[in-house]
């Protein structure tokens, strides 16, 4: 393979793996705006989607878009049935006690999953089937094309729900400020529902088209939950377009890394970014720091 | 209209306010001062809901408020600008404005949000001017009248004002004020919390003296400026 072939090829792949962590990442800064807490069920949201569209598919016999689309109805139905049973019922929400009831969260959501679903890994072909495109020297799975264009299309209306709709401007308000998004007749409480809604359907669309290239299986969730969250410090928290830049960039420096490098080291990567941003820029590089004016 | 007895409230163990009542009749402009610390904000906010008093009853026509979260008693027709203005910093004065208007346009629009937009805007007209800049990087003065216009957007029949002079310029100060009375020869009622004493008892008819989070005098603005205590301990003279 030729170099610019080699090039090419991997920067599909990170663009491809990094559209996935940008939708993951997606979910830990609508929770994490809506109650400054870091949400680590995220990751389990992505692998259920991946179980619940293999399981569909296995089952029914459907057509893998049609089957992916349930998966993500189901586990966003997950998410603001998780809200209602753990979340609500504190009578007062810090982020410190929501985050780790978020633990616990996980913690049940894997064991569900494999109880209901199984312990055997799971996967189905993509939406173009297991095609490839070549170009310019590189082999590039359609699946690769069918992830970048979903993720775009799921950040253009993620966009203009926050910016257009009432409901959305409604979450940005309390994200804002809570009084007075109160004060404004809005059910600050009923604003986190939403949120995990949104949180669990990004990790499940992200967990159903990652599945034809990756496989998944129960125990996936945690890792991808993980690169998700390295790929929202980067962009910084609460940014939703910090997330496409933090996601993507995570995607491509993995790929380059474990091509140029070694494969090896293709997941201490996301763990040494986390350890930079932390160091050098703790509120990512498109985030700013807090400053109120009195 | 406005109905307070016996309303006691705090933070955890501290009781803020001790056993307080007090009135607003419809159209009327009443004011609270005191100093600071003395109980003003934790008034309002027990009226607008956000504090849940530890005792006593909120009649607002007819209707207990008491124990009335936030987002309802907007619906019954309070409204506060909060102190510190508390304007949603990233988002634009447009959508601060529609944010007001809330509860009444989800889940459907009701008449008169777009007449009552036109109403603030020509009320402040420097908004009209900043309508797509987003309400952080406005002016304290500004942010105060999008604060007040945000207010008005949910239609209350009861206005709440938390120190609306804090931290601006006195000329600011004059044109906020002048804007208060102007609400209230439109039928407003107010009620005006404000350290700033002699603005408020010149805006009010009206005035409590709240001190350690008591009412310890009631009278008509008149009577309150030419109160020698009042003199003494608010009007620095």
């Amino acid at each position: 393979m030729d170099s610019a072939g080699t090039v090419l090829q991997l920067l599909f792949a990170g663009i491809g793996t990094g559209s996935i962590y940008a939708l993951v990442a997606v979910g830990f800064n609508v929770i994490f705006k809506s109650t400054d807490a870091i949400n680590f069920s995220q990751g389990e949201w992505v692998m259920m989607g991946g179980m619940v569209a293999a399981a569909t598919v296995t089952a029914t016999a459907s057509p893998v878009w049609l089957a992916c689309l349930f998966a993500v109805l189901v586990v966003t139905g997950v998410g603001m049935a998780s809200e209602r049973l753990v979340v609500f019922p504190i009578a007062k929400p810090t982020p410190l006690l929501i985050t780790l009831i978020s633990i616990g969260l996980a913690i049940c959501t894997k064991s569900a999953v494999m109880l209901v679903l199984g312990k055997n890994p799971a996967g189905y072909p993509g939406f173009a089937g297991d095609t490839a495109v070549h170009l310019a020297g590189a082999s590039i799975h359609s699946q690769t094309l069918s992830i970048i264009a979903i993720t775009i299309a799921f950040m253009v209306l993620a966009h203009l729900f926050f910016e257009k709709t009432l409901l959305g401007k409604a979450l940005r308000a309390a994200a804002a400020d809570r009084d007075a998004a109160e004060l404004a007749g809005i059910r600050v409480r009923s604003t986190v529902l939403w949120s995990f809604g949104i949180a669990a359907m990004a990790g499940a669309v992200a967990g159903a088209i990652i599945t034809p290239l990756t496989f998944t299986s129960y125990d996936h969730g945690t890792m991808l939950g993980f690169k998700g969250f390295s790929a929202a410090m980067l962009g910084g928290l609460g940014n939703l377009y910090g997330s496409l830049l933090g996601g993507l960039l995570l995607g491509l420096l993995e790929a380059f890394a474990s091509g140029y490098i070694s494969s090896h080291f293709k997941d201490a990567v996301a763990f040494l970014v986390l350890l930079v941003i932390l160091f050098w820029r703790p509120t990512g590089l498109m985030g700013t720091p807090a400053v109120e004016k009195v | 209209m406005l109905e307070v007895s016996g309303l006691s409230a705090g933070y955890g163990e501290v009781r803020v306010l001790h056993d307080l009542a007090l009135t607003v009749e419809p159209g009327e402009c009443v004011c609270l001062v005191g100093a600071n610390g003395a109980g003003k904000t934790t008034l309002m906010r027990s009226l607008s809901g956000l504090l849940r008093p530890v005792q006593g009853a909120i009649r607002f026509q007819g209707r207990d408020l008491a124990r009335t979260a936030a987002h309802d008693v907007v619906r019954a027709g309070i409204a506060l600008v909060p102190e510190g203005r508390r304007v949603l910093g990233p988002m634009t004065v447009r959508e601060n404005l529609e944010i007001g208007a809330f509860h009444r346009s989800w889940p459907r629009r009701q008449d008169g949000v777009d007449e009552d937009l036109e109403f603030v805007l020509t009320l402040f007209p420097r908004l009209r001017e900043r309508l797509l800049q987003t309400a952080g990087t406005l002016s304290g003065g500004e942010q105060q009248m999008l604060a007040i216009a945000r207010a008005l957007m949910a239609r209350p029949k009861l206005l709440l004002l938390d120190e609306p002079s804090m931290g601006l310029a006195p000329l600011v100060v004059k044109e906020i004020f002048a804007t208060i009375r102007r609400l209230n020869e439109r039928g407003m009622s107010i009620l005006l919390a404000e350290q700033n004493a002699r603005m408020a008892l010149r805006t009010a008819a009206r005035g409590y003296v709240v001190a350690e989070g008591r009412i310890v005098l009631a009278a008509d603005s008149g009577t309150l400026q030419r109160d020698p205590m009042v003199q003494e301990a608010y009007l620095g003279v």
